[in-house]
């Protein structure tokens, strides 16, 4: 880093993002290969498809960077995504939401965010008020909120086919998936108030130094609590996309596994795990590279499970090249 | 044993009260458990639950070194795995073969963690999260994401079904074993010394001229020892290699331990308090299911996993004031 980091943040920001393009050349090396090797990569339908499933991850990792740049991390985000899918569909299949479509859409769609704020709540105060090690604080929702979703829906896979939720997850904006445009939508509000507000530069501030945030008078416990109520809801949102997209909740498998997901795309886009560092695009460009590689091994015919070991070696190799940088 | 567990309370009770706390817990569940339920004390139960929970125990105990160095494994569930599914495919050779070599296998797993984090400077976190996709991974890859079944002509089987001079399953005898091994060695040694040094202070030990990576190294070879362990139990006991099993065992074992009242923080823990956090967690389903038995209530199993959450937070309200008096002492430095 260059002597413009301290004065100008943002561009900085940028420049900084430009000179850590390891992710970027990574990138472009999966897209030539694809393009070199996988049969119909440059499809639209495969664009679309990839799309629609990065979405989900993209949404999630960019909560995971805030929750990551206060130092912290998020293991419940599977968790809240299997609560908050759960409720949807029991909401809108319920009596009221028969008799009252509009209202049962909307709730449908409220009231699950709201579960996930909940457990946003929980999770932040637990971090910020308890002092409890954000692994543990946010093991608890891992364990139990996954728990909650299957006894509300006595462990059924609950379907069903209601065009309007289903949006959600398979609508189209000018040929692109619906979740797409608002993977970039949020993430292009989550960039302006990590770069433009108080709360982002307070959030930065924890994670690079949480005691001289503190001493200098910061909102650290707020700062830190909203940090996990934005990721859990940015879950419970991911959720609710997931059931659109199946048109079926099943809660033992929404979400699952997303936490190791999120974690990849927000570290391979050079979220640092020590905090202090929040980048947005970087979450979205990791989940880009995460479900690339995904693609591209199960396109060409490599098994599920060798893709796990991929994903592993990448983790690895993401966060090697990061604190080899740091020295 | 049990004059070996009084010892470790009185020695415990002022530096830890929590380890107190999971003890009297426990004692306050089995009395229960005994006065409601007819069977409960019936030496069926009493086997078949330890034999059951012994995998579980060995994971714990690992993951107690682990802890406290300050560093996670998160690998053990899916080592676990892999090694059940190592030692299906060594069952013809008997135990005697089986055994050490599928231990081997996940010691091999701790090692390649202990390099990653040690001389890679990966955070454990990270490392072992990365080993544990691996792990699951090599495990589907070398089973076909098939159950492999173990070979019955074998004795292979015997470990986890059969009893030790028709008494205690081999399993406990085993685990029992490893249990009073490895707190001669955190209590009694060098190296257990140095694993709580690093755990209270990892600067300041290295300053001190302490083998800190060895001592790092030894946490995590001895986990996925742990694992191996498990996941030969897992085979033994279930007549299969299951590379699909272990999701969710690294939080039960953290939850153990944590329940058992070692400060996440390392430096401070107690090998007994673990064993009887992972009893206790293991007794509150146990409860459950004769609770169910009875037709008062009707839990689902997941009712379980909320449950387990529920005491997991429970305990780590209690811990905090333990924790925050720590940093309250840091603060004051």
């Amino acid at each position: 880093m260059t002597s413009l980091t301290t004065n100008e943040p943002i561009r900085a920001d940028l420049v900084g993002r430009l000179k850590n393009h390891g992710g970027l050349i990574a990138l472009g090396v999966i897209l030539v290969f694809n393009i070199l090797v996988t049969p119909n990569f440059l499809h639209t339908q495969t664009l679309a498809v990839n799309i629609s499933q990065v979405a989900t991850i993209a949404i999630v990792a960019m909560g995971m960077t805030l929750v990551i740049a206060t130092g912290g991390i998020d293991l419940s985000v599977g968790a809240v995504m299997a609560l908050s899918g759960a409720l949807a569909p029991l909401i809108f299949m319920s009596d009221f939401g028969v008799a009252y479509p509009v209202l049962g859409l909307i709730a449908a769609l409220f009231f699950p965010l709201v579960a996930a704020l909940i457990c946003g709540l929980f999770n932040g105060v637990i971090v910020a008020v308890l002092k409890v090690q954000p692994i543990i604080a946010t093991l608890i929702l891992f364990i139990s909120g996954r728990g909650i979703a299957q006894v509300l829906t006595n462990g059924n896979l609950q379907t069903f086919s209601n065009p309007e939720f289903s949006y959600l997850g398979t609508g189209k904006i000018l040929g692109f998936p619906f979740q797409g445009w608002l993977a970039v939508a949020i993430a292009c509000i989550l960039f302006w108030v990590v770069n433009r507000t108080v709360f982002g530069r307070y959030l930065l501030a924890i994670g690079g130094n949480e005691r001289a945030a503190k001493l200098s008078g910061g909102p650290v416990q707020r700062v830190k609590i909203g940090a996990y109520v934005i990721c859990s809801m940015l879950s419970g949102l991911a959720g609710l996309i997931v059931v659109a997209i199946n048109s079926a909740s099943d809660a033992a498998r929404n979400g699952n596994l997303m936490e190791l997901d999120a974690i990849a795309a927000a570290v391979v886009g050079g979220a640092l795990l020590q905090g202090g560092k929040a980048p947005i695009f970087g979450a979205i460009l990791g989940a880009v590279i995460i479900q690339l590689v995904k693609y591209t091994l199960l396109a060409n015919g490599v098994e599920d499970e060798v893709a796990l070991i991929a994903k592993a070696l990448i983790i690895l190799a993401a966060v090697y090249i990061q604190q080899a940088r740091k020295e | 044993m049990l004059d070996q567990n009084a010892f470790d309370l009185r020695k415990y009770i002022s530096r830890n009260p929590q380890s107190v706390a999971v003890w009297i817990a426990l004692i306050v569940l089995i009395a229960f458990g005994v006065l409601r339920y007819e069977n409960f004390g019936g030496a069926y139960n009493i086997s078949s639950f330890l034999n059951y929970n012994a995998m579980f125990i060995a994971i714990s105990l690992g993951m107690c070194f682990v802890i406290l160095t300050g560093g996670i494994d998160l690998s053990v569930g899916s080592v676990a795995a892999f090694t059940s599914v190592i030692a299906a495919y060594l069952s013809p050779y008997g135990i005697e073969v089986a055994m050490p070599l599928a231990i081997l296998s996940g010691v091999a797993f701790g090692l390649f963690n202990a390099v990653c984090i040690v001389y890679l400077h990966i955070p454990p976190f990270i490392a072992t999260l990365a080993t544990m996709l691996g792990a699951k991974g090599g495990s589907l890859v070398i089973s076909g994401a098939q159950t492999i079944a173990v070979d019955w002509g074998s004795n292979f089987t015997q470990l986890g079904m059969e009893k030790a001079f028709g008494l205690v399953p081999w399993t406990i005898v085993i685990v029992g074993i490893l249990i009073v091994g490895l707190w001669i060695v955190l209590e009694m040694t060098s190296l257990g010394r140095t694993v709580l040094a690093v755990g209270g202070g990892e600067d300041a030990t290295v300053m001190m001229g302490l083998k800190v990576n060895r001592a790092k190294i030894f946490v995590y070879a001895l986990s996925g020892g742990c694992a191996g362990l498990a996941g030969v139990f897992l085979a033994s006991g279930f007549g299969a290699g299951q590379p699909l099993e272990g999701v969710g065992w690294e939080l039960s074992a953290i939850a153990s331990v944590v329940v058992g009242g070692t400060l996440l923080t390392g430096g401070l823990g107690s090998i007994p308090a673990t064993v009887a956090g992972a009893l206790l967690l293991g007794l509150v389903f146990n409860i459950l299911n004769f609770e169910n038995g009875k037709g008062w209530i009707s839990f689902s199993a997941y009712w379980q996993m909320v449950i387990r959450g529920a005491f997991l937070f429970a305990v780590i309200l209690f811990q905090t004031r333990v924790m925050n008096r720590q940093s309250k002492v840091e603060l004051a430095r």
